[in-house]
């Protein structure tokens, strides 16, 4: 029994578990439970906890593709740039802008976006694997070029579209849960499985770990870090697409904004080390859920919208802290005392 | 010599690493100034563990160490240096990027009036300190410029410089010739008879007995004791660093030899006919039989770590051909070479061997794993399964599987790159440098697992830049001099003069 007490406090996602857990409760309390509760309207759940896997579904995504370019000792940090691209595309096509000849089909347009994603994706890939540029450099060109190419696609213009199927995306029920969180359950789903049943985990730690070394060992470290950059183009432009659908058409200019520092944010509550080496994707969706619940609880408690990017500030603090070394070699060294005062005074 | 003050005394140090890897337990050492002290032990012993905790790089669990009869507590090098303890490492831990003058200097360049950094006078002085080890380099240009070798003096010129009571010096022969070592030596024996306390970790017993007055011996973490080098005969030094019998081991060596002369089959297993890589190996003529050893010998960028690269698909064969069993092959990535059951422990494990954060049981499977495929995984239980054979067979010292692999000791990190290769079951093994760093006795239980390999018919390239080592363990010898073959050395032809005057040159 306390073996298996130690295994589960010793799992990655133990404490961001927590965490997430705590910030419910505090709303809970200070809403005097209005937080907590799910109101059924058309069949369909609605209510705050609701709010924040729907909206977080974005960043839940993002998150998943992060944690493995992080694992691996990289950052991508055009992942918003690449939503916007992938909005872009799906918007202008199925209103008819581009591409006229497929007639705004919508599945098309879903499908051209993907790809248009994991094409940012290899390109990413192949500046860090390939050119070895330094991926922060080398996503970096995506960042600022993505939103001009978005907007070369649109034209420079807000897209409004109107199409029931596309904002089944953002704002679609199934069996009365919102259709965001299905995504992402099939898409973090598969990932998981295919890093566990899989030796992919284990190739994308030793490569985080020693590059060099993993080479030497036999594993292909140019194609395995083409591959996670791509999941993460991917990835990025399924969160484009929810997003774009959340707010029916396209916002270059907006779209994704600085979403990337959140997942990088979420990626590090979840504890996987920014400069490579152990890593844990469940951790870091949870990392995203409280990232997003944090949103929700500023807007929960009526507290002014500026508040949000100073507690975020005061997360990536304790975060920091918690990651520390030497911060938790004064603790340690508190308790060490403490303890000895007790053995002096007894 | 005055040799009665003690200088530095420990007491009582300990010092664990994770839940269960013990490295010191309770050890005690004194210094006194004006003398070298060795410290011995295998590996695993704690000696570097030790210095670290001396010189405040790791944290102490318990004890106590006075410097001149005073507390001292350093928690940095720095703070060490600054109450007069001036290491020198194993590995050179100077910055290559930055200039000769600039890394002796560094943290205490001297400065202008103006607050400034006096470039001019660093330089001079950097130039005039260099003088007194014979080094004449242009201190402006970039340290990895320069060899291992002349880095490493580098280091120990910075740390002589530094206002020393006490001067560590972490196995700062491994990287130097013959006439540097004399002169470290020269420079050794100055500093001490000025009073400072020198203490010299190495493997090297020849060293020990040449310039030091005392030996302190550790093993698996404890004190051992402290003795006179001069009263203290070798054989005796040994088998207390050991703990075991050094004859046997010795003995079951040659017995090992004696079985694999009578065995050594004739199939050709490696053929390289003229095979180049620019600058690095030019028109390399090398076969590899089944069941042999084969060394590897030259001196540094001769070609013999190199020759590897190429044979393991690291490096491409620009020019000639390659074959294994028979069969031409195009390597170029070493997977390529792995699945045609070629295996290689690099010469650098630290960089290009362990995966340090990783576990000794994720360390082993992985060449296993790669060489399966991506789909093929291994499961938690067949891992767990080869850890655990390859830890007892190998004698690996660690509580379990699941300690990470940069908690272990250097020795024991290079039993676990050889477990990965032989999980993987392959044909030839290359070693390049495996001792390098390791003690005696774990040297001699390498040498023997090599040609306990080669007995059961695996083929083993074996590098070394430690003759005798090679004599000890190969039947034939190949002998590299500025990037090509120079000649090769068979059977009773084997000798250190033989392998000698080829790599000087003299016979071709």
């Amino acid at each position: 029994m306390k073996n298996k007490q130690y295994k589960i406090t010793q799992n990655q996602a133990f404490w961001p578990v927590i965490i997430f857990l705590t910030i419910i409760l505090f709303n809970t309390i200070m809403t005097r439970g209005e937080f907590l509760s799910i109101s059924i309207v058309d069949g369909h759940f609605y209510g705050r906890i609701i709010d924040i896997f729907r909206n977080g579904g974005k960043l839940m995504i993002l998150a998943a593709g992060m944690t493995m370019v992080l694992a691996t000792g990289g950052t991508d940090i055009s992942v918003g740039s690449v939503m916007a691209i992938s909005g872009a595309i799906a918007c202008s096509i199925i209103r008819g802008n581009l591409l006229p000849g497929l007639g705004g089909n919508v599945a098309a347009a879903i499908l051209l976006a993907v790809c248009a994603g994991i094409i940012c994706g290899l390109w990413n890939g192949f500046l860090v694997a390939q050119i070895k540029i330094q991926p922060i450099v080398a996503t970096m060109i995506l960042l600022v070029a993505g939103r001009g190419i978005a907007q070369l696609i649109t034209s420079g213009k807000i897209i409004t579209i109107n199409s029931d199927a596309y904002y089944f995306i953002n704002g679609g029920y199934i069996l009365g849960l919102p259709f965001p969180l299905y995504i992402v359950l099939f898409l973090v789903g598969i990932l998981l499985l295919f890093v566990h049943r899989t030796s992919f985990g284990l190739f994308l730690e030793s490569i985080g770990c020693n590059s060099l070394a993993s080479k030497f060992a036999g594993i292909k470290v140019n194609r395995y870090l083409l591959a996670i950059y791509t999941i993460s183009g991917a990835f990025a432009s399924v969160a484009g697409l929810i997003e774009s659908a959340g707010i029916k058409g396209a916002d270059c200019n907006n779209a994704g904004l600085n979403i990337e520092l959140d997942a990088i944010l979420a990626v590090a509550i979840g504890g996987t080390n920014l400069m490579g080496g152990r890593f844990s994707i469940f951790a870091s969706v949870i990392g995203a859920l409280i990232v997003q619940s944090i949103t929700t609880t500023v807007l929960a408690l009526g507290v002014p919208a500026a508040y949000i990017r100073v507690l975020k500030a005061l997360l990536i603090i304790v975060i920091c802290l918690s990651q520390s070394g030497k911060f938790k070699l004064l603790f340690a060294k508190k308790n060490l005392e403490s303890k000895k005062k007790e053995a002096v005074a007894l | 010599m005055s040799g009665q003050t003690k200088l530095l005394t420990m007491e009582g140090i300990s010092k664990t690493f994770g839940k269960a890897v013990i490295a010191l337990n309770n050890v005690q050492f004194e210094l006194e100034a004006g003398e070298i002290h060795a410290l011995l032990g295998e590996n695993g012993a704690g000696k570097s563990t030790l210095i670290k905790v001396l010189t405040g790089v790791e944290e102490r669990d318990e004890g106590e160490v006075f410097l001149e009869g005073k507390k001292i507590h350093p928690k940095s090098t720095n703070e060490a240096q600054q109450v007069g303890i001036s290491t020198v490492y194993q590995e050179v831990n100077l910055c290559p990027n930055l200039s000769v003058a600039e890394n002796i200097y560094i943290g205490r360049a001297p400065k202008t009036k103006m607050g400034a950094i006096d470039w001019a006078a660093m330089s001079r002085d950097a130039k005039e300190l260099l003088k007194k080890f014979d080094l004449h380099l242009d201190v402006s240009k970039k340290l990895e410029n320069y060899s291992v070798a002349i880095q490493q003096m580098v280091a120990i010129a910075r740390a002589s410089d530094i206002k020393a009571k006490v001067l560590i010096l972490d196995e700062p022969t491994s990287s130097l010739s013959k006439v540097e070592v004399d002169k470290l030596f020269e420079i050794m024996r100055r500093l001490k008879a000025e009073g400072m306390g020198i203490i010299f970790v190495t493997h090297f017993l020849d060293q020990v007995y040449e310039v030091t007055d005392r030996i302190t011996v550790l093993r698996n973490g404890t004190y051992v004791g402290t003795y006179k080098t001069a009263e203290l005969p070798r054989m005796e030094l040994v088998s207390k660093m050991i703990g075991k019998d050094y004859a046997v081991l010795n003995q079951s060596l040659k017995e090992g030899q004696a079985e694999k002369e009578g065995t050594r089959t004739g199939d050709e297993l490696i053929s390289m006919k003229g095979v180049s890589h620019q600058g690095s190996i030019s028109g390399m003529d090398l076969s590899i039989s089944k069941g042999e050893v084969l060394g590897l010998s030259g001196l540094l960028g001769s070609g013999r770590s190199e020759t590897a690269r190429v044979l393991f698909g690291i490096d491409q064969v620009n020019s000639g051909e390659l074959y294994i069993n028979g069969e031409k092959v195009h390597l170029k990535h070493p997977i390529d070479a792995i699945r045609k059951d070629l295996a290689f422990c690099p010469e650098n494990r630290k960089t290009e061997g362990i995966i340090g954060d990783l576990s000794i049981r994720d360390n082993m499977a992985l060449a296993l794993q790669a060489k399966k495929g991506l789909f093929k995984k291994i499961s938690k239980k067949e891992a767990q399964r080869i850890a655990d054979e390859y830890i007892e067979k190998l004698e690996i010292k660690t509580p379990d599987a699941d300690q990470l692999i940069k908690n272990l000791s250097g020795g024991n990190q290079q039993k676990v790159i050889l477990a990965r290769w032989l999980a993987t079951n392959p044909q030839l093994l290359m070693l390049d440098e495996p001792t390098r760093g390791i003690d005696i006795g774990t040297k001699a239980e390498i040498q023997k697992i090599v040609i306990d390999l080669a007995a059961q018919g695996m083929a083993v390239l074996f590098i070394s830049s430690e003759l005798d080592e090679e004599l000890r363990c190969c039947r034939r010898i190949v002998v590299l001099k500025d990037m090509e073959k120079a000649g090769e050395v068979v059977g009773d032809n084997i000798s250190e003069t033989a392998v000698m005057q080829i790599m000087a040159g003299g016979e071709k």
